[in-house]
């Protein structure tokens, strides 16, 4: 059998929030650097609050990214504004770093009449047209061939921007991975994709995925260029996004990113992982690899972050999620005409019919 | 004015689209420099280059995929997928993405596209090259759904297509290709979507079809009169959102109504719109509303005329709506 050849994982700052020795270090500015793990952060916050809020009947749903925020914080960071994302939907942090706000995040998880959905999807199916941010669907994959499809889009129309998706390891047994990858391929289109090989598809481990050595090997196939890198080093994921990007406008093709996390929280609300891994054996190591704790160890080495520093960044972070929540709360869900209109840019008659029927049906109920 | 046949008229209706907007792209498998394996886009690539016309690689899903990203771009992406017995691949992409997009991000991402694709029988082409698969699509709210029944038609509802601001599947009635002809003004028209032609008027009893079978519904109107029948003949055009004006009004003038399509008889389109017109008319109805429709088997290579509607057989129904 023949063996993919073993790609180097690209490493920067290492596990004690040391350079590694002889790595070209990405510029990026000390109060960026800041602001980005201000944003991790907020998202542990955000993760958090809401696994309970689920928790308490308050929401429906939520998935927290716990252990993989550097992949999403950072692919963010490094594209511009004029950049697409298509997310899969753990990728809460690129939503921040976009300027998503709290309110309008939180909004989303609620349904109610502020979502920018209208109240249409179930919690973490979140995007917005201004930030070029593409509303998340449930399907696996399907943003993909899309991806490659803008990024074609981007290239004819002679753009100065790419299209970057993210997808999880497990995504690459869809049958999209293989038409989006060979699509922008064969186009040449300036596309990024991003993996968040996270170790887990909801119990499904890698191996039971794929037999391939890893996933970025695939790029080969496709013609494309491939590349492993350490996806709980921040510095890692900008500079091979940035990376990708410059190569994509000049005109070399797309790039397969393997982004090497873990994913310390469950799948969702509705999942349960003491049924298929080990906290101690499986965690445990990835544990003490999660992005924030070499970060913190750089920048308090820097004199650019302290302890007490993070505890009022924390409160201040608490204090913003919980005034969004009552507002949320407190804001009604979408009028009834919500429920038929966007099926086309106008209403046809059969659904101007079945909105009279219900509301007449409602009235009769009493309940209009 | 010139005579077109349906490929040239569909061939001209996407140059004159091109020429207009120059945010119309076309693509598929061997859509490029071929020019398609029917000519659709023949000359496409060699007037307006390779950006805007080319080919894809054998993958429908990634056809439909990657039209949905162009659209999402503010690209007019005109899709073909070359045959509709392909296009399931494709399923996922259209009923859960390219129908869903603008309902789900609150209208924030509408896809307006188009995807063109042959289908229907009486080519020879057994199984897989004889489906019409319209009704699977037609319950997947959030997309429309047109059929053109000759060359004048196809030229004006596909320009009516592109220019239209949702997603648009486009089935093009490959038996016809070549057969049809008639004249077909040279500038750009459009045909307004959703409005029913009314292609013959009659009295006694309304006989709904599209695409290949319109002409088969022509046919059997014709055998009717000879035997004293009046026939109104409805070209649908339109399936999603289709004309119920002009249907609720013919049936509730003749009485009696029948429905042909090619698709097996169980869930085809023609039941959705059997139930509908009953619903609605049934106090202004003779007799129950008939159909003629391909059998609940898979399209047979050895039994065309078996299987495929003819006009005696769209004759007998009539008869039978009139003996009720």
């Amino acid at each position: 059998m023949a063996k993919a050849p073993k790609l180097p994982v690209k490493q920067i700052l290492d596990e004690n929030g040391e350079f590694v020795k002889g790595a070209q270090v990405p510029e990026i500015p000390k109060e960026d650097l800041i602001s980005l793990f201000k944003t991790i952060l907020k998202v542990r916050v955000v993760d958090s609050r809401m696994f309970k809020m689920q928790r308490q009947g308050r929401i429906a749903f939520y998935m927290a990214s716990y252990g993989e925020e550097a992949t999403h914080v950072g692919a963010a960071y490094a594209l511009k504004p004029q950049d697409w994302i298509f997310p899969q939907y753990r990728e809460q942090g690129a939503a921040f770093v976009r300027g998503l706000s709290l309110q309008l995040f939180v909004n989303q998880l609620f349904g109610n009449s502020g979502d920018l959905n209208r109240g249409r999807q179930m919690p973490m199916h979140w995007g917005s047209r201004a930030l070029n941010l593409v509303t998340v669907s449930s399907p696996l994959g399907t943003q993909i061939p899309q991806c490659a499809g803008t990024a074609y889009g981007m290239k004819i129309k002679k753009q100065d921007a790419v299209a970057l998706t993210f997808f999880g390891e497990g995504t690459t047994s869809e049958g999209d991975f293989h038409a989006g990858l060979n699509f922008a391929g064969v186009y040449k289109a300036p596309a990024i994709f991003f993996c968040r090989n996270n170790g887990w598809a909801i119990s499904t481990p890698i191996h039971r995925q794929t037999a391939s050595e890893n996933i970025a090997v695939k790029a080969v196939g496709y013609g494309i260029e491939g590349v492993r890198i350490d996806g709980n080093d921040l510095f890692a994921v900008i500079d091979s996004v940035r990376t990708a990007r410059e190569r994509a406008l000049k005109g070399d093709g797309p790039t397969l990113i393997e982004a090497l996390t873990y994913r310390l929280s469950s799948h969702s609300t509705s999942d349960d992982p003491s049924a298929y891994r080990s906290e101690d054996k499986d965690d445990g190591p990835w544990k003490l690899r999660e992005p924030a704790i070499r970060l913190r160890k750089f920048l308090m080495k820097e004199n650019l972050w302290s302890g007490k520093e993070e505890q009022d960044w924390e409160k201040t972070c608490e204090k913003e999620l919980l005034d969004a929540i009552r507002v949320a709360e407190n804001t009604p869900r979408a009028e009834l005409d919500a429920l038929f209109e966007d099926m086309y840019d106008d209403l046809p008659w059969n659904l101007k019919e079945q909105k009279n029927q219900l509301i007449t049906f409602l009235k009769n109920e009493g309940k209009r | 004015m010139p005579v077109m046949n349906m490929i040239e008229a569909i061939n001209n209706a996407l140059h004159l689209a091109f020429e207009r907007d120059s945010e119309v792209v076309a693509f598929g498998e061997d859509s490029g420099n071929y020019g398609g394996v029917f000519r659709a886009t023949k000359g496409l690539q060699e007037k307006f280059g390779s950006d805007r016309c080319f080919d894809a690689p054998i993958c429908e899903q990634g056809i439909a995929g990657f039209a949905f990203g162009l659209a999402l771009y503010g690209l007019k992406p005109v899709a073909e997928i070359q045959f509709s017995d392909y296009m399931y691949p494709a399923f996922d992409q259209i009923v859960n993405e390219i129908a869903k997009s603008r309902y789900r991000s609150g209208g924030q991402y509408p896809v307006p596209m188009v995807i063109r694709t042959p289908y229907g029988g009486g080519i020879n082409g057994g199984l897989y090259h004889s489906q019409s698969p319209e009704a699977f699509y037609t319950h997947a709210p959030g997309i429309k759904i047109v059929v053109p029944s000759d060359p004048y038609e196809a030229k004006g509802l596909l320009l009516a297509s592109v220019k239209d601001p949702n997603p648009v599947l486009f089935f093009e009635p490959k038996k016809i290709y070549r057969s049809a002809k008639g004249e077909v003004p040279v500038d750009y028209y459009e045909i307004p979507l959703s409005k029913a032609r009314i292609a013959r008027e009659g009295t006694h009893v309304t006989l709904i079809g599209w695409g290949a079978i319109h002409h088969i519904n022509m046919d059997a109107a014709k055998l009717a009169e000879k035997e004293g029948i009046s026939v109104e003949v409805i070209d649908l055009r339109t399936l999603i959102p289709y004309d119920i004006e002009t249907l609720d009004a013919s049936v509730r003038k003749t009485g009696r109504c029948v429905i042909v399509h090619e698709a097996p008889r169980t869930s085809g389109f023609g039941a959705e719109l059997s139930a509908t017109l009953h619903e609605r008319n049934i106090l202004q109805l003779q007799a129950p509303v008939q159909r003629i429709t391909g059998w609940d088997t898979h399209y047979p290579f050895s039994f065309d005329y078996e299987y495929y509607p003819n006009p005696k057989r769209v004759l007998w129904a009539i008869k039978q709506t009139l003996e009720f």
